[in-house]
């Protein structure tokens, strides 16, 4: 059972809740997103309380950060965009701070699981939504009709362009869950590898060396892929957000 | 579509061990054993995922990106404002400069002239110096002149009455006797005319 690369997914209620016959008990997964969000505002707020002139590292981390999300958004959805900087920046700290979290042993991962990432997607989506339809109305729809695209065609490309809007929330939200959780699982088999091989004496213990090795890479890939999948979140949340502002492509 | 394995699966547990859930397990749809995929647990997530993001948000959007934005923006202020600064201050530097040098070439066309005032100074005092010595000294040629022309007429007078007195001390020795004085006398300056 410990071995188990899935044991580690699963959600343990500590407090249970019940309200109108829905489970909404705190569990394991509860504790992590409340340890992401506060431990990422405790690091921002904290570095930042000195407010120096002359930034020290911690203080760098949290104004580079800032600078780089706020820079990516006005390259893709320029100063109207910036509006939604507060969004797109939280988004990517609890994202990449869930991430890293996850990478600890024995740490729950809070982006590991679909329903956490498609409510993510859901926001941003929903967000692009909202507001696309509130400043322009039914120019929103413009969207999905390109200029300069032969009459015949239209109707084929709306339906591709809706299409293509529609699978954005999945696309956005699988490539989160899917890293996230095919990383923990392989992290998880070869960890178990050195266990199962170790069992077996000195020879076994030997042999262990190279899953070892291959663990501790893929711990180090993890890290990697934690502030890749932030940022390609965060850069997809910007790209679309652009839709929201600019819709007539 | 899951909805019932995972709900059947949830009421299940506690009325069985831990080793007939595993084979239970096995033989269950892979979804209804994988927890991410596991329903009954979307509520819970959703809530507090809700909860902790939106405040996270709030918390972000009120404290710390307005804190972080002005930190920036101060510091961009100040880069510029020392930036001015020191352009102002390289300009007054500049000036200083210029107005050194104009110093400077001012005091030395001062020196010049001061030196050849005091040059033409000098060069009158000594002409009008070298005049008065001249002067001075033509003075005394003149009386020297005068002096000896005076001497020279006393020396000549004094060689008549000599040349009478050798001329008759002459004529008494030659002819003896006494000899006329005025005879003498008058043969001497016959003789001298």
């Amino acid at each position: 059972m410990a071995t188990d690369p899935i044991e580690q997914f699963q959600i343990s209620n500590w407090i249970p809740i019940e309200i109108g016959g829905l489970d909404f008990s705190f569990s394991n997964a509860s504790a992590f997103m409340v340890v992401t969000a506060v431990s990422a505002s405790a690091f921002l707020y904290l570095t930042t309380s000195s407010r120096g002139l002359v930034p020290g590292r911690l203080q760098s981390i949290s104004e580079m950060t800032y600078e780089f999300i706020a820079s990516m958004l006005r390259e893709a959805a320029g100063s109207k965009g910036m509006r939604f900087f507060p969004l797109v920046f939280s988004l990517f700290v609890f994202i990449l701070v869930a991430n890293l979290l996850g990478v600890f042993p024995y740490f729950f991962t809070v982006t590991s699981h679909i329903i956490v990432t498609f409510a993510l997607a859901l926001l941003v989506v929903g967000t692009v939504i909202i507001y696309g339809f509130y400043k322009h109305g039914f120019g929103f729809l413009k969207l999905f009709v390109p200029e300069g695209v032969p009459g015949a065609l239209v109707p084929l490309v709306v339906a591709i362009e809706i299409v293509s809007f529609l699978s954005r929330p999945v696309s956005l939200s699988v490539r989160l869950f899917a890293n996230m959780l095919a990383g923990h699982i392989t992290l998880k088999v070869f960890a178990g590898f050195v266990t199962t091989l170790s069992a077996f004496g000195l020879a076994g213990a030997a042999g262990a060396v190279l899953p070892l090795a291959m663990t501790i890479a893929i711990t180090a890939l993890e890290v990697l892929v934690a502030f890749l999948q932030a940022y390609v979140f965060a850069v997809l949340t910007c790209m679309y957000l652009n839709d929201a502002v600019n819709p007539s492509h | 579509m899951f909805v019932a394995p995972a709900l059947a699966q949830a009421g299940d547990p506690p009325v069985v061990d831990m080793q007939a859930e595993t084979e239970v397990a096995l033989d269950q749809p892979a979804e209804g054993n994988f927890p991410p995929f596991d329903s009954s647990s979307y509520p819970s997530q959703l809530l507090w995922l809700a909860v902790s993001f939106g405040l996270f948000y709030l918390f972000l959007k009120r404290v710390v990106l307005p804190r972080i934005g002005s930190i920036l923006e101060v510091r961009r202020d100040r880069i510029a404002q020392d930036l001015d600064e020191a352009a102002r201050m390289k300009e007054e530097a500049d000036a200083a400069v210029a107005a050194y040098e104009q110093e400077l070439a001012d005091a030395r066309k001062k020196a010049s002239a001061i030196a050849q005032e005091a040059r033409d100074e000098a060069k009158v005092e000594a002409e009008a110096e070298r005049r008065r010595i001249e002067n001075e000294l033509e003075e005394k040629l003149a009386e020297a002149e005068a002096g000896i022309a005076r001497i020279k007429s006393a020396a000549l007078s004094d060689v008549g009455m000599i040349a009478e007195e050798t001329a008759g001390t002459i004529v008494e020795q030659l002819v003896g006797g006494t000899v006329d004085r005025k005879a003498v006398s008058a043969a001497v300056k016959a003789m001298a005319q």
